[in-house]
């Protein structure tokens, strides 16, 4: 395992995650897995579909508990972190009748945690208001929504949606984003639109992302280093080292094979099926889901 | 013994505020319409309206069961519409994945099974009590013009309470009917939120029913919210839309009934459902005459 | 029990009411329509109602009041499903206009309904006449036959609507046609459970069916079957219990089988 570290020293990584298994109902998902995510580094975990890759995500917010290893956010136990992480869950594009904007979304971000009367009564409160609405529009700028956030985020296609999903994210300046398959359900345009701007955000905001995708070739280029997960464990390195024929072979323990076309992209040929994982994400599997991205 | 509408206006809302109970029902009524409108507006966002209905039709076996047993009839619509709100919840395997109450099969079957069965034991209590004929339809359908002072001074606690309790987790309630996960992620007690705006429907719907009949208040909470969220999409402005909207369905129809010999929940229920149609005809407008920009 | 003429005409019709209503429920419950559903047994009582006010004979109003809205709000949705808002304003105020014509019968030389009011919303298995009973199983028999008939596309549209349309499945009819079915069953439903309390008839067995097993074949036997037993158990502890009315006997039994469906699913996973 190698493993590039960019970071000054003495700060602590963004997500550092040592020797970490993961067991869900009852099934080990992952063992003996290991991942850093320097400061302001853009990392991506890829593998097949059902590798747990989303699980790894979730172990390191700290939604799920770790079977053995540790699990470091910022120097700091996950829970303790969460203020300074954004997250972007894997989901469905929303409900084409959802009657909220983009902006109340986005805004959501900031201040949807805070109980209480959303009324500013003070000047002090006033003053914050004013500063959060200039945040709002601020990173809705960053990402290239200004144009459509005022409009029902039901009637957005998925590159807008998403833009403004991760502007909700960034919202609090967080130092760490995790993003679950961002690029999922995107066309090849937008695919490679966002992730040029979630480089671009890294770099300038100073942000470290954490994403995970099952397709590399939309990142190539963007990519510090890479985890790849297959049967259960997990290899790292850079793009090169990581997914050539040999590794990958060695991670699932069948021969696979890695081409590149001719105008650079990577095919991986001979991925068994992955196993099925119940986890959370096949409960939102219902017949429904089909009507929202069709209509 | 009707009264007549005089030529001249004020004349006859004088006439309106001479008699208690007609001083009761307008009181009575404003409250009713204020706490529909808010907590209905959080239940026609998180698309919970069967949830909604449910409810308010608990009251039937709740209010024939007291009778039947002995107990204040109050108690029993209380019990009977916060049993039913734990069901519906605790019929959730996990509790706070994908949207509450809506389409998923397994969870609107709970819902209609709930219902049914709390139907079917009322008509058994009714006959138990050989009270069918008139118990039915006071239950379903109210009595508006029969509210005691005591009474209302009840609903005006229970809808301080209920609305309290709604105004102090408003953007919590927000994030998590928009995004779950996302919520989930930053801590918000997500099954707890679910639950407690159940609990707050039904304490909601347990008060007004008493006033304006179980099949009647579902009205009050799905048409003014509905047609407040078809002419804006903000929180604040469409809460207060959706308040002045009932208020004005409830005193018009509170008034019109004190003249006329027909019964007050037509009139409320016409003039919401009306009010709901002309909302989306000026939303449907004001998008063709926006141009193509909002298509 | 079954020397008596009206105990032979309830089973006659309540067998094959139920077995319409679980047929149907399996898709409606599929289809996510339940809403609709509760709906449409409402504007039943209201139809009921409106035919009396005019003297006209129930089940006329039954028929074409759950038709036309039926109609309507396959027309109004995507696909021919509608959105839970709108059902849900219509719904509320055909219970208004419901309110009215409750009125309008209590004064009317019509009136003095109230036991046909509550024999609407609460059902009246052991009146029907032997014809009646007759009519009724012919029609469950029909809706049953029509929803088999079109069960692969039915099935087709409602879980892959892109699918079904590149196949040249015409998703909107399909939609308006099932929504029709249901309006029919409903309606005749309603003589035998009443308006309130049908929908558990079309909710609990398919809901109960669902969580037993996801296989469309499987799920609809085991639907019908479990609406035919809370319909027979149902009829039959009536009988002997007198102070238990047919249909609250039915719903429970139906809602029983659904909450330990419900349980054993659970159990199952969990192992």
């Amino acid at each position: 395992m190698t493993t590039t570290e960019l970071s000054p020293p003495g700060a602590a990584n963004a997500a550092e995650l040592t020797n970490a298994s993961v067991r869900l109902a009852g099934k080990r998902v992952f063992s003996d897995v290991g991942l850093t995510v320097g400061r302001g580094q853009f990392v991506a975990v890829l593998g097949p579909n059902g590798a747990g890759k989303s699980t790894l995500m979730r172990a390191i917010l700290g939604l799920l508990p770790l079977e053995s290893g540790e699990v470091t956010v910022l120097g700091r136990p996950p829970a303790q972190a969460r203020a300074a992480i954004g997250y972007l869950p894997q989901r469905h594009a929303f409900d084409s009748s959802t009657r909220i904007r983009g902006i109340d979304l986005v805004r959501l971000g900031l201040d949807g945690t805070r109980w209480g009367l959303p009324v500013a009564l003070t000047g002090a409160a006033r003053e914050r208001r004013r500063a959060e609405s200039e945040r709002v529009s601020d990173v809705i700028e960053t990402v290239g929504a200004t144009g459509y956030a005022q409009r029902a985020i039901g009637e957005l296609s998925g590159g807008e949606q998403q833009r403004l999903l991760i502007a909700q994210a960034l919202v609090r300046s967080p130092q760490l984003l995790i993003l679950d398959e961002p690029l999922d359900s995107l066309d090849l345009p937008n695919q490679a639109s966002i992730a040029a701007m979630l480089r671009r955000i890294c770099s300038s905001e100073g942000v470290s992302v954490l994403l995970v995708a099952h397709d590399a070739n939309p990142l190539l280029g963007y990519l510090d280093h890479v985890i790849y997960m297959a049967g259960g464990r997990a290899t790292s390195g850079s793009v090169d080292e990581v997914i050539t024929s040999a590794k990958l072979s060695e991670l699932y323990g069948t021969p696979i094979e890695v081409l590149r076309t001719a105008d650079g992209r990577l095919v991986v040929v001979g991925q068994p099926e992955a196993p099925h994982h119940h986890g959370a994400r096949h409960e939102h599997d219902h017949p429904h889901d089909h009507d929202h991205v069709h209509d | 013994m009707t009264p007549t509408i005089s030529p001249n206006p004020i004349d006859d809302l004088n006439a309106l505020f001479t008699f208690p109970f007609m001083v009761n029902a307008l009181e009575a009524g404003t409250i009713v319409a204020v706490l529909a409108a808010v907590v209905g507006w959080y239940m026609v966002l998180r698309r919970q309206a069967f949830a909604g209905h449910t409810l308010s039709v608990m009251a039937f076996p709740g209010a024939a069961g007291a009778a039947l047993a002995g107990l204040p009839t109050t108690l029993g619509y209380y019990l009977a519409c916060g049993g039913a709100a734990l069901l519906m919840r605790g019929a959730r395997s996990s509790p706070g994945l994908g949207s509450p109450g809506r389409g998923s099969g397994a969870e609107t079957a709970t819902i209609a099974t709930v219902q049914t069965v709390g139907l079917a034991a009322g008509y058994l209590f009714l006959s138990l009590n050989h009270a069918v004929l008139g118990g039915t339809e006071t239950l379903l359908f109210g009595t508006f013009l029969g509210v005691s002072r005591g009474q209302v001074l009840a609903l005006l606690l229970v809808a301080i309470a209920a609305l309290a309790v709604v105004a102090l987790a408003t953007r919590p309630l927000l994030l998590e009917t928009i995004d779950p996960e996302v919520a989930r992620a930053r801590g918000l007690p997500v099954a707890a939120l679910d639950l407690g705006f159940l609990l707050v429907l039904a304490l909601a719907v347990a008060a007004t029913s008493q006033i304006t009949g179980a099949l009647l208040v579902f009205a009050l909470l799905v048409a003014p919210p509905a047609a407040a969220q078809q002419l804006t999409m903000r929180p604040g402005l469409g809460l207060v839309l959706s308040v002045v909207f009932a208020l004005v369905v409830v005193w018009l129809g509170l008034g019109v009934a004190y003249f006329s010999i027909y019964p007050v929940g037509f009139y409320v229920t016409s003039f919401a459902f009306a009010l709901y149609l002309a909302a989306r005809l000026w939303h449907a407008t004001a998008r063709r005459c926006a141009g193509p920009r909002s298509a | 029990m079954f020397a008596h003429d009206f105990v032979r005409n309830a089973y006659l019709a309540g067998t094959f009411i139920a077995l319409g209503c679980g047929v149907v429920g399996w898709f409606v419950v599929l289809r996510g329509q339940l809403f609709a559903g509760d709906a449409l047994t409402h504007v039943a009582f209201v139809g009921a109602v409106a035919a009396a006010v005019v003297g006209l004979d129930e089940r006329v109003g039954l028929f074409v009041l759950t038709l036309a809205v039926a109609g309507g709000m396959g027309a109004l949705g995507r696909r021919g499903q509608a959105d839970d808002i709108v059902i849900g304003t219509v719904f509320a105020w055909i219970l208004g206009i419901g309110v009215l014509l409750l009125a309008v019968l209590a004064t009317s030389p019509n009136g003095g309904t109230g036991i046909a009011a509550a024999n609407t919303l609460f059902g009246s298995i052991y009146s029907l006449t032997p014809g009646g009973s007759r009519l009724a199983a012919a029609i469950g028999l029909v809706v049953s036959a029509g929803v088999l008939l079109a069960l692969r596309p039915l099935l087709l549209t409602t879980l892959d609507s892109e699918l079904a349309s590149v196949r040249g499945v015409p998703a909107r009819a399909l939609g308006v046609g099932f929504l029709a079915l249901l309006a029919v069953v409903t309606a005749e439903s309603t003589q035998a459970v009443g308006a309130l309390l049908l929908l558990g008839l079309l909710a609990a067995p398919a809901g109960a069916a669902h969580q037993l097993t996801a296989r469309p074949y499987r799920g609809l036997a085991l639907s019908a079957l479990i609406a035919v037993t809370a319909m027979w158990g149902g009829l039959a502890l009536s009988y002997e219990i007198a102070a238990l009315p047919p249909s609250s006997a039915i719903i429970g039994i139906a809602g029983a089988g659904y909450v330990a469906a419900t349980l054993f699913a659970r159990a199952r996973r969990h192992r």
